[in-house]
């Protein structure tokens, strides 16, 4: 069975449980400027620093481990250390020329890491697709509001070389996450339907928003709807919310999601809201309980824990969903929807009522 | 929000090619102008809003580009998709590049073969975008329905089979001519259409169809009362068939109903092609019906006829922004220079705006409108006061003020107003918005070169931050006014406190009306001296009058001695039928809609008033009654796309008085203690049958069983964030109206909590049945103080009250270091069942007490002053207490 069907018989099945922080990991293990650069890069002329992405390559033992720490906790789906293994994120370094080969890295290492595990389960790896540090709809210029710091053409590109690279280097799907700007969401999608387009073989994509506060609207302003809308033309695997919020804040989102999207649910929240001094508090029987609680509800497919969550977190959250039924994916939606920040929706041949709601 | 709708009217405003002012606006390189113009057909109802660039002279790919990165940047235009309309695909594709949102493209076809349309089709598909296809091939436009139909089929099949797309993601366009056009070949065009229509949606039912209505008509031109008879008979016939979008220009249809039958008959007639003679019998009644158009019934207002100046003025006092860029522009050209336009008629319409508000005769929501109509006027000319300034370096400005809500604090809606007032008078105003600590205050007030800073605090520890920011301007050579605003300041802190610290004119300004003349005369080069040695000596005389804080206080072993008597030995406090602690989640707005008091809503506003009577007001009441319209219409929203989300948490614990002390216990078997609330007691010297009363009073003595309970109410998270968006879009007025909201329906949620608390969760009152007002008159049983307000000043006894109830956890709220709750509309206190319980004012206390309250508190004496100083009957500085009074 390939990747992608087997992902798909095994979704139906149950509630499949995505990794923790790779980040918040990272930081345990206290890496400094010499631990970035490793013999490879001892004299590259910028701080390095803080470029987790660059551990892929440097320190790939490290990372191993960490994958390692969250098989033993009972995660299904690895998510690669790419975050931002793409050229726009990495100019901060100069290491642009490096995006593609820590792409290839990080996925080789995650297998390492199931291979090293052994024995029975089956494991996916999925290629993480960050948002980059730049976003395509806000201008960075206060005075001037047209002026864009990116263009969606650099951003295309960006993400066609970082998801060319989890591609060959064997990902099971693609991971396009925390999208705090649809726009750039949408050059990577747009990107990697261009790679299917050229022939190449794309596994199936997931894609995970961010709302980035109390207000429920992402950062560029839209509504969790119009956000889906915006992303649908890609028919996803399966679409969801990560990061900028805890389980609790993210439920009522989580559930206008589910009520809309005609495919499977994500939702890996960060453990709780951050604390005065930027850590995060909730515990792993915390965040657990409001995914088994969402798992009860018949909210979620896929679920694990982004900022904050540790191995021990996985495991509290594989054991709430264990046994749970997944969501049952409602049946496409045949009407023609449109959005800006909010969702438009014209009734269809399916929809008769057509009142305006 | 979503909506679904069965047919959709499309925006055609924003198109060079449909709109001679839009395209005006382009070409001159007006771009706010040109947003405008998008921002109200949005106002007035577009669904979706059409953009077009193809103009000849103009660059369209980077026009395109553009406007559409500028509407990112207008939450009220964007919230509605875009159509990118071109004829150029290149255009297209740039317009593309620039939405996050799902667009529709407007327009693919045929016309070049079969390569072009797919690889074009294919890139709208991985944009993610719908598509408008025209019934256009290499053969050209399809006249009758049988070729329209036949290039759609076609289109669809490519569409579907070969680029990805869904069939209900396509809209197909079969090409509306016009008709009554003296050719015979003509007069089956309109019978065409529909025919197409039907054959269509008979073939392919997920489809839309659409059209650009104004062609049918074109024979019409100037003619608009045919026009909207055809244009309304057409879409009559068409609907039912299956068009479901058009382009279609709002005021350029009637009412189908409303067509006089013979002109509507002979229109039918041509669109349905069905006499020969048709043309003719139009044409010879159009003339009778000219004239009787929808736009000359809604001929130009007298007001409109008046000199420009005239204009401007009577934009400004009635908040009307529809002509006034068109306005401006007129003005400018026959001044010398722009900022004559300001200056002259400009400032003389906000002055007498200044006037009417200081007279009574206009009120806040008003002048906030009349704010962003200047607002627009200046934002017009500011480009073209940049080009002069970089030759005259003039300043346009009558002055800069740098302005925050102090550290710790997080209450705005005072500033917000202040700020608009300001700003509406020519002043350039720079927010720094909620809880800026001093250091930023002033970085920016040098960075800015601020003529005048102003500080506002709702709650007491902001008095303190206050301090700290005069004595830091000292400190750091500062020579600029500080003004001093916010319901917790008074003019005698101010003087007391405040002014000691500085020395270069600390003005306390009561409301925001006074606001504009303290300015003024401030930077006024003439008055400025007088007028700050006037406040100089008022404050002095405040200062040496001042025995006043030295108030007499009775020994605190009399104020208790009398005590209030809670009557313990014959009343049997009631236990809550459900203990311990209540999440609240149920509440949804509409429910918290009926407890809204409205009276402080008008006061936010400064419109002092009780409601309704204020509806009614022979001044106030059309200003009032306009703002409470809407208030219900904003409110109407908030409901409806859920804006806020209200939530709650209640808790009801066992305690008993001990001492001056309300303790809670762990459990029903009271022995081991939770925590304790340390009260305080009034000590003013009293009449004999008045006891010295202190909440503690309310609660049973260790030994008989009672209860008191706590709650902290959050109206939404997102009315910040609301808040924002709005005033990032310019829109004050709403971003006031929605906090102004915010804290009402907070304190709705605390009276109908309070009542369900009464009724169920405590149960004390189960039968209880009171209507609004008496619930706003506080005809009920129990009372919910709050820490901060006059019955227990000491605002960090929230932080106890918040650990109790896990706040954070269950309602979403934070308390910052000053103990304000975050976010701002929010309600917290305690419940107290007893029979005689009321509100009441702790007034001053001793040393001698707050002595025994850090003892009790466990807080440093000095620290326990600084958060009650308002209460103090005595000068901590001047008389420097013993820590311990024991």
């Amino acid at each position: 069975m390939t990747a992608a069907t087997d992902f798909e018989a095994e979704a139906a099945k149950r509630i499949l449980v995505l990794d923790g922080a790779m980040g918040t990991m990272i930081q345990t293990h206290k890496p400094d400027e010499s631990t970035y650069r490793g013999a490879r890069f001892a004299d590259h002329p910028r701080d390095v620093a803080g470029n987790n992405e660059l551990l892929s390559l440097t320190q790939p033992e490290m990372i191993r481990d960490i994958h390692g720490a969250f098989l033993a906790a009972g995660a299904d789906i690895l998510s690669t250390n790419t975050f931002g293994a793409n050229r726009i994120s990495q100019a901060d370094y100069g290491m642009e020329d490096l995006s593609y080969e820590m792409n290839v890295a990080s996925v080789r290492v995650a297998r390492e890491a199931i291979e090293k595990m052994g024995g029975g389960r089956r494991i996916w790896v999925a290629g993480g697709i960050g948002p980059t540090n730049q976003t395509a709809s806000i201008s960075p210029d206060v005075n001037d509001p047209g002026h864009r710091g990116v263009t969606f053409d650099q951003l295309a590109d960006a993400y066609g070389e970082a998801a060319r690279g989890l591609i060959d280097g064997g990902c099971d799907m693609l991971l396009v996450e925390t999208i705090f700007d649809t726009l750039n969401a949408k050059a990577a999608l747009y990107a990697i339907a261009a790679l299917r387009d050229d022939g190449v073989a794309v596994p199936p994509v997931m894609i995970s928003g961010t709302i980035t506060d109390r207000s429920g609207r992402t950062l560029t302003g839209q509504t969790p709807e119009a956000f889906w809308v915006s992303v649908c033309h890609a028919k996803p695997f399966s679409v969801g919310l990560n990061c900028a919020l805890g389980a609790a804040e993210m439920r009522a989102h989580i559930r206008t999601l589910s009520g809309i999207a005609d495919t499977r649910i994500s939702a890996y929240p960060n453990a709780g809201l951050p604390n005065e001094m930027g850590g995060y508090d909730e515990t792993p029987e915390q965040t657990a309980r409001h995914l088994g609680e969402w798992a009860d509800a018949g909210l979620v497919n896929i679920v694990g824990g982004c900022c904050g969550t540790t191995p021990d977190h996985i495991a509290a959250i594989a054991r709430a969903v264990e046994g749970k039924a997944p969501r049952k994916v409602p049946a496409q939606v045949r009407h023609l929807r449109l959005s800006g920040l909010e969702m438009f929706e014209m009734a269809g041949a399916d929809n008769t009522e057509g009142a305006v709601a | 929000m979503s909506q679904v709708s069965r047919f959709i009217n499309i925006g055609e405003r924003t198109n060079v090619t449909g709109s001679a002012k839009f395209k005006k606006l382009i070409m001159a390189g007006d771009y706010a102008g040109a947003l405008d113009v998008a921002r109200q057909q949005v106002e007035n109802g577009a669904q979706i809003i059409d953009v077009n660039m193809d103009e000849g002279l103009l660059d369209s790919v980077a026009a395109m580009t553009r406007f559409l990165n500028l509407i990112a940047s207008e939450p009220d235009i964007s919230r509605v998709p875009v159509m990118i309309d071109s004829s150029k695909f290149e255009v297209i594709e740039a317009g593309l590049k620039c939405v996050q949102g799902r667009s529709v493209v407007n327009s693919i076809s045929l016309k070049e073969g079969e390569a072009p349309f797919l690889e074009q089709a294919r890139i709208v598909r991985r944009h993610g975008a719908a598509v408008v296809v025209m019934a256009f091939d290499e053969g050209g436009q399809a006249e009758t329905a049988q070729h329209k139909f036949e290039i759609c089929k076609r289109s669809f099949d490519l569409l579907t089979t070969r680029a990805g797309f869904d069939p209900w993601d396509i809209i197909f366009d079969p090409n509306i001519f016009a008709v009554a056009t003296g050719i015979e070949a003509h007069n089956d065009y309109a019978v065409a259409f529909f025919d197409a229509t039907r054959m269509i949606k008979a073939a392919m039912p997920d489809v839309h169809v659409s059209g650009g209505l104004s062609n049918v008509s074109f024979s019409f031109r100037g003619n608009d009362a045919v026009r909207e008879a055809m244009h309304s008979a057409f879409l009559y016939h068409a609907i039912p068939l299956g068009m479901d979008m058009g382009i279609v220009n709002a005021g350029q249809i009637t009412v189908y109903d409303d067509i006089p039958a013979e002109l509507r008959e002979r229109v039918e007639d041509v669109l349905l092609n069905r006499r020969p003679d048709a043309t003719d019998r139009l044409l010879a009644v159009a003339d009778t019906y000219r004239g009787a158009g929808e736009a000359q019934k809604k001929a130009d207002p007298k007001w409109r006829e008046a000199p420009v100046e005239e204009r401007l003025r009577h934009a400004l006092v009635h908040g009307i922004t529809d002509f006034i860029v068109d306005d401006t522009e007129e003005c400018r050209l026959k001044s010398a220079r722009p900022l004559d336009v300001i200056e002259g008629p400009l400032m003389d319409g906000m002055n007498v705006v200044g006037d009417l508000f200081g007279e009574g005769k206009m009120f806040l929501p008003q002048v906030v409108k009349s704010a962003r109509v200047m607002k627009t006027a200046v934002g017009h000319l500011i480009p073209f006061m940049e080009e002069e300034k970089a030759r005259s370096g003039d300043r346009s400005a009558k002055g800069k003020i740098v302005m925050a809500t102090v550290k710790g604090d997080v209450h705005d809606i005072g500033k917000n107003i202040v700020g608009v007032v300001l700003q509406c008078n020519n002043y350039d105003v720079v927010d720094l918005g909620v809880m800026v600590p001093a250091e930023e205050i002033l970085n920016r007030a040098r960075e800015e070169k601020a003529d005048v800073v102003g500080l506002s605090g709702l709650i007491t520890p902001s008095l303190d931050r206050m301090v700290e920011v005069a004595s830091e301007m000292t400190r750091q050579g500062f020579t600029l006014p500080l003004l001093i605003g916010g319901a917790t300041t008074s003019k005698k802190h101010t003087a007391l406190r405040i002014a000691p610290e500085y020395d270069h004119g600390v003005v306390h300004v009561d409301d925001a009306s006074k606001a504009v003349g303290v300015v003024s005369s401030l930077l006024s080069p003439a008055r400025s001296v007088a007028y700050l040695s006037d406040n100089r000596d008022a404050q002095e005389k405040l200062r040496s009058g001042r025995d006043a804080g030295e108030r007499p206080t009775v020994p605190l072993a009399d104020a208790r001695a009398n005590a209030f008597d809670g009557g313990f030995d014959t009343y049997l406090p009631p236990a809550p039928q459900t203990p311990g602690l209540t999440v609240i989640d149920d509440m949804a707005v509409a429910d918290l809609v009926p407890y809204i008091d409205w009276s402080p809503f008008f006061w936010t506003w400064e419109m002092r008033g009780n409601f309704p009577e204020i509806l009614d007001h022979p001044q106030m009441g059309p200003a009032a009654r306009e703002l409470h319209e809407n208030a219900l219409r904003m409110l109407d929203r908030i409901i409806a796309e859920t804006w806020y989300t209200p939530r709650g948490v209640v808790g009801l614990w066992p305690a008993n008085r001990d001492g001056d002390d309300v303790v809670i216990w762990e459990d029903e078997e009271r022995r081991a203690e939770t925590t304790r609330f340390p009260m305080l007691r009034q000590q003013g010297s009293k009449s004999k049958d008045r006891p010295n009363l202190s909440l503690v009073d309310f609660v049973a003595p260790t030994g008989i069983p009672d209860w008191i309970g706590g709650f902290a109410v959050n109206a939404g998270a997102e009315i910040h964030a609301i808040a924002e968006r709005f005033k990032a879009a310019g829109n004050d007025y709403d971003a006031i109206l929605a906090q102004a909201l915010g804290d009402r329906l907070a304190e709705a949620f605390a009276e109908a909590l309070h009542a369900r608390v009464r009724r169920s969760l405590w149960g004390y009152a189960a039968g209880e049945t009171l209507s609004n007002a008496d619930l706003i008159a506080e005809r009920y049983r129990g009372i919910r103080p709050a820490a901060g307000y006059p019955a227990s000043p000491d605002h960090t006894e929230k932080r106890r009250l918040f650990n109790l109830l896990q706040a954070e956890t269950h309602a979403g709220l934070q308390l910052t270091e000053s103990c304000a709750m975050w976010p701002a509309s929010a309600v917290s206190g305690l419940y107290f069942a007893h029979p005689e319980a009321s509100y009441f004012g702790i007034g001053r206390i001793g040393a001698d007490q707050v002595a025994d309250y850090s003892h009790r508190k466990g807080m440093d004496m000095a620290e326990v002053e600084r958060w009650l100083a308002p209460n103090l009957a005595y000068d901590p500085r001047r008389n420097p207490q013993p820590q311990a009074a024991e």
